[in-house]
């Protein structure tokens, strides 16, 4: 029915799970461990998920995996179109981020925008020997030469619709939804 | 907390809401880490001119908007009056409109007329916001107050604040006086009568006090306003030395406030007269930090303000 929106589930809860402890396996396997390897999660759902992701890797190494949030809102290209402005959210990397291999993680890859202001916040934040780039969904229309090097899900969409990743209130990922 | 800014202008506390105050409080608590890193500059305003405009001495102000400006990449320009038209007659007025056609997008303006903002708001169509006017409101610094007290309490409602001196001529009292007001604190105003306006208590939650022990008395921040040379005249108070004796703020009489009250003072300090350097300088002294946190506080003012011109 027209203005009607349905939802579907593309991952349940342990979709999730499988999903993140694969990424994390992944993660570990293309940096040979995890010596040098930090993780910065996008605010909020990419902050999130970096939590997910450094707790699986612990439980495969036994070792912590420091993790850093930042938020990009400052870096955005379509600020000057946005009225009236966003509120700011919080960056918080406790870290140098001087020759790390540095693991952003979000968790919608859609038009790369949001990657591209990451990838800037993060360079003012000092110099990383590499950055790859974590995502639980990847949904295509790139807008930007940007790719993902650890993917939870391929979802084919239109552009009408809309991919979320719900969380509850204690911040767990609960289920990815498609909405149109 | 309010998600989104929807003024064009800041010109007075009075006029935003609570939820405006919270956002753009948490706004400037997100941009001390800009602040605080090796690279100081997000893009966001890049492309945006900024003029300060003052028509009256600043140090602190002025350098304070420059560098949030700058921080945001927005390019700053400064005009002061020894340098400006208005030395050769020119109007506020014209003033504006000459500026305005260097398509500036905010003018922050400091001006010795109260309500002088609100003039020149309605004749330029770009952003204004106040560094303070007249006896009126100097809204930058009131947010600062606010956002130092908050660091120090974790909160704002239900504090005590005692604020001592000439609250006549002090637009920091004010901005104060409505923001604090907004975030359920109570204040408590000291100073000698000459100096205390009649009817200030109708500004907001304020109680004024005949002595200053009464303000201080079991305090969580003591507010120490400077006495202004400048602007007294010759009858409202004897000399320094009087005035300090009853209204300015050591060691001794701190004791009066919570062990942990904290102290601030909008700068700059008259040593020995309205503040002793003992407490100036001593562990409960905020001073500094109300420094620090003026560039965030005016880069999330400059920040807000240009969505709210869009907005409109």
């Amino acid at each position: 029915m027209i203005g009607e929106t349905t939802t579907t589930v593309i991952l349940d809860n342990s979709g999730i799970r499988r999903a993140l402890t694969r990424i994390s396996h992944e993660i570990l396997e293309k940096n040979k461990g995890l010596s040098d390897v930090v993780l910065v999660g996008i605010q909020s759902g990419g902050a999130y998920l970096a939590r997910e992701i450094s707790r699986c890797m612990e439980v495969i190494e036994g070792e912590r995996v420091p993790v850093g949030f930042i938020d990009i809102t400052l870096y955005r290209d379509d600020i000057k179109s946005q009225a009236p402005h966003k509120s700011v959210g919080k960056t918080d990397i406790a870290f140098s981020l001087e020759d790390k291999r540095v693991v952003l993680v979000d968790d919608v890859l859609f038009t790369g925008r949001t990657i591209r202001a990451a990838l800037d916040a993060l360079m003012d934040h000092g110099r990383p020997c590499c950055i790859q780039l974590a995502v639980l969904v990847d949904r295509g229309h790139r807008e930007l030469p940007i790719r993902a090097d650890f993917v939870g899900r391929n979802v084919p969409t239109s552009l009408k619709e809309n991919v979320a990743v719900r969380f509850d209130d204690t911040q767990q990922p609960v289920e990815v939804v498609l909405e149109k | 907390m309010a998600t989104e800014f929807k003024h064009k202008d800041i010109i007075a506390l009075r006029d935003l809401s609570k939820d405006e105050i919270e956002l753009l409080i948490s706004t400037a608590e997100s941009m001390r880490e800009v602040n605080g890193r090796a690279i100081k500059k997000v893009p966001t305003l890049r492309g945006k001119t900024i003029i300060n405009l003052f028509y009256e001495a600043s140090t602190r102000t002025r350098t304070s908007f420059e560098i949030a400006g700058k921080r945001l990449s927005a390019d700053t320009v400064n005009i002061s009056p020894s340098t400006s038209s208005s030395t050769k007659g020119e109007t506020l007025a014209d003033t504006a409109l000459n500026l305005l056609a260097m398509k500036p997008d905010i003018i922050v303006m400091r001006h010795a007329v109260s309500g002088a903002h609100y003039f020149l708001a309605k004749k330029v169509g770009c952003s204004v916001i106040n560094a303070g006017d007249g006896a009126h409101e100097h809204p930058s610094q009131g947010l600062l107050d606010l956002l130092t007290m908050k660091d120090r309490f974790g909160r704002l409602d239900g504090l005590k604040v005692a604020i001592v001196g000439d609250i006549t001529h002090s637009r920091v009292a004010r901005s104060d006086i409505q923001g604090l007001t907004k975030m359920g604190s109570s204040i408590y105003l000291a100073g000698p009568p000459t100096m205390m306006p009649p009817g200030v208590e109708r500004l907001g939650n304020v109680t004024v006090c005949s002595t200053m022990k009464e303000a201080v008395s079991d305090a969580d921040v003591v507010m120490m306003l400077r006495i202004q040379q400048e602007r007294q005249g010759k009858t409202l108070m004897p000399n320094a030395r009087e005035y300090s004796r009853y209204f300015g703020l050591n060691p001794e009489n701190l004791k009066w406030a919570k062990p942990d009250a904290m102290v601030m003072h909008p700068g700059p300090i008259n040593r020995g007269v309205e503040l002793s350097s003992y407490v100036a300088d001593g562990s409960q002294s905020h001073v500094l930090k109300q420094v620090e946190n003026g560039v965030a506080v005016r880069m999330a003012m400059l920040y807000h303000v240009c969505g709210g011109e869009l907005a409109e």
